[in-house]
């Protein structure tokens, strides 16, 4: 059996997607995945004695494509979904670096 | 606290943007553009919803070759993962990388030292991701927008890893310097560092030896934006220092309480390092199989084609012009040194002249000055391998002395353009113009020495009393008369001639 999942556990995953979470929502977030993993456990049922671990869900191999240039998007199709763009550069917030 | 020993411990990590036309995984072309940002993107570079990479089978080529040339072993079975985090200039939210079947591991590069110690730095493993594009931080300090251009997204980039085997920051600038020589040999990158194309962050700690048996460490400094040699060379050698310091005032080591890796940056301004924030967990970076991209297979056969088919690489050269050639290891590496182009300028002109040791003296010390005169590449030079050859080859079979060389090369490097015309024929058309064969005809030589000390009783007279620098004079006349005389024989016959009178 897992490692009960924690409220912490939710806040940490919640930071790391950058999503805000209230502490109500951390409440419900922790009940609810902790049900999502309780149900897919059930997966350590089956016996895997004799198989390979897969490493890759894509049993496709060696899919690879020449390297022969094709046209890009023109500059304001390519900032035309931005929030913010000034006509060069799509636009962020101020990224203070070494912070 | 006691006198300690310390061994600097330090890695590497270096970033080759690799030379094809597209990125990895679209067609958007390769190529640095800062001038028109967001001008080479599309929806497979922006991280647009739907979009499918596909690998680019020229950026898997050149990181085979490049892994190969360094001894690494190649995978049968290789993959892509996502490696999450949030950062502006990485549109999906996560970069595509390779985690844990990386394509290649266990290699090793060697690289002799400024003391001339030959060194074996193993590489851990290379493998292939692609790079991000490029922030650009308002610098008013009024807290404007950053900005950001994807061009550079999704690049073809190699990560290079090599086990913490260099001991000093003199190693491990020599140790990219031969990473650089190799990857432009093997021409998968231009390595340029200005444009970012190579970049290096250097895990650095100390091993510390109190004599008492013990085996303690500094914590692991991880130092990042590392874009030039003797950036990596002065950060290193100011965190060994820093190191050190730390250590003898605060006792901090590697497995204490809350001693973490720390990441610093480099300031190349002050020539300091400093602490840059805490990164995230390697955990955190919660890889996955990328499930949008295809694992890639190779088999026995395509390993061995990539390695049969790996062209010299410097190392072996540099062997090759010592063993086979005789030359000296200082004139192999200085040739090896300057790039395929030119180490294949310098066999041509021997081949043609037949003596490897004359061919290596002029390309090292003439034919490098002048194209570090001009500031050209050796394609470039106005005089042809061919014409160099030929030219050595007469001094070689004594047709002309070496001041003589010196003036026709001077005179073909005159010519505007480069002459790949220049033949054994033409050389020697030169030689009789100007006069410059040597002159073994002792019957001209004689009568000019006898014309000489006719024309200077004065000189002949102080000459006779003792004063042995008055011979110079009638030498100088004797050799404008003769071109191509042999000063020494010169020197000898008159002399003799002196002595009789
Ligand atoms: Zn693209």
């Amino acid at each position: 059996m897992a490692e009960q999942l924690s409220t912490d556990d939710v806040r940490k995953v919640a930071h790391l997607a950058r999503l805000k979470l209230s502490d109500q929502d951390v409440e419900r977030f922790t009940g609810q995945l902790a049900d999502i993993l309780r149900y897919v456990e059930q997966l350590k049922e089956v016996d895997t004695d004799a198989v390979e671990p897969l490493v890759h869900a894509v049993e496709l191999t060696n899919v690879l494509r020449d390297d022969v240039p094709r046209a890009s998007l023109p500059r304001d199709a390519a900032l035309s979904n931005a929030p913010a763009a000034d006509g060069a550069y799509f636009l962020v917030p101020p990224i203070l670096e070494n912070a | 606290m006691p006198d300690v020993a310390h061994t600097p411990v330090i890695g590497l990590e270096v970033h080759v943007q690799l030379l094809t036309r597209t990125k990895i995984f679209c067609g958007c072309v390769n190529r640095f553009n800062p001038d028109e940002p967001n001008t080479q993107t599309c929806p497979v570079c922006l991280g647009l919803p739907g979009a499918l990479p596909v690998m680019n089978r020229e950026a898997f080529r050149l990181s085979l070759i490049t892994a190969a040339a360094l001894e690494c072993e190649l995978a049968r079975f290789t993959k892509w993962d996502r490696k999450q985090y949030y950062y502006p200039d990485l549109p999906k939210g996560y970069q595509i990388s390779q985690y844990d079947l990386p394509f290649s591991e266990h290699g090793a590069l060697e690289v002799t030292t400024e003391s001339g110690e030959s060194r074996r730095i193993r590489i851990r493993r290379v493998h292939l991701e692609e790079d991000a594009g490029k922030n650009l931080h308002d610098e008013s300090g009024r807290g404007a927008d950053s900005r950001v251009d994807l061009n550079r997204a999704g690049t073809p980039l190699l990560e290079i890893v090599t086990e913490p085997d260099v001991r000093s920051a003199a190693e491990a600038k020599s140790f990219l310097d031969e990473l650089h020589l190799l990857l432009t040999y093997l021409c998968v990158s231009d390595c340029n560092m200005q444009e970012g194309s190579l970049r290096c962050d250097a895990n650095v700690n100390l091993h510390l030896s109190t004599g008492a048996g013990d085996a303690i460490a500094t914590p692991i400094v991880e130092v990042k934006n590392l874009n030039s040699f003797r950036g990596v060379e002065a950060a290193v050698e100011f965190e060994i220092a820093r190191q050190l310091k730390e250590f003898h005032e605060t006792g901090r080591k590697l497995g204490d309480p809350g001693v973490e890796k720390e990441t610093r940056g480099w300031d190349a301004q002050r020539n300091v390092t400093f602490a840059q924030r805490g990164k995230e967990e390697a955990s955190d970076y919660r890889y996955f199989p990328d499930p949008d991209l295809a694992p890639v297979t190779l088999t026995d056969e395509e390993i061995e084609s990539i390695r049969a088919g790996l062209r010299e690489l410097p190392a072996a050269r540099r062997s090759r012009y010592r063993n086979d050639l005789g030359l000296s290891e200082y004139d192999a590496d200085v040739i090896v040194r300057q790039g395929e182009r030119f180490a294949d300028y310098f066999e041509e002109t021997s081949g043609i002249c037949g003596d490897a040791k004359q061919a290596a003296n002029w390309v090292t010390q003439d034919v490098l000055r002048e194209i570090n005169d001009r500031g050209v590449e050796i394609g470039d030079l106005p005089v042809s391998s061919q014409a160099l050859g030929a030219l050595i080859g007469r001094i070689v079979d004594g047709t002309i002395t070496v001041k003589s060389g010196r003036e026709l090369f001077g005179l073909m490097l005159d010519e505007s353009e480069r002459n790949d015309e220049h033949s054994p024929d033409t050389i020697d058309r030169l030689i009789e113009e100007r006069g410059l064969r040597i002159v073994n005809d002792s019957g001209a030589l004689e009568s000019a020495i006898a014309a000489a000390i006719a024309a200077s009783p004065r000189a002949v007279e102080d000459f006779q009393a003792g004063k042995q620098q008055a011979i110079g004079p009638l030498i100088g006349k004797v050799m404008r008369d003769v071109k191509g005389a042999d000063a020494k024989a010169v020197r000898t016959l008159l002399i003799e001639k002196l002595k009789e009178a």
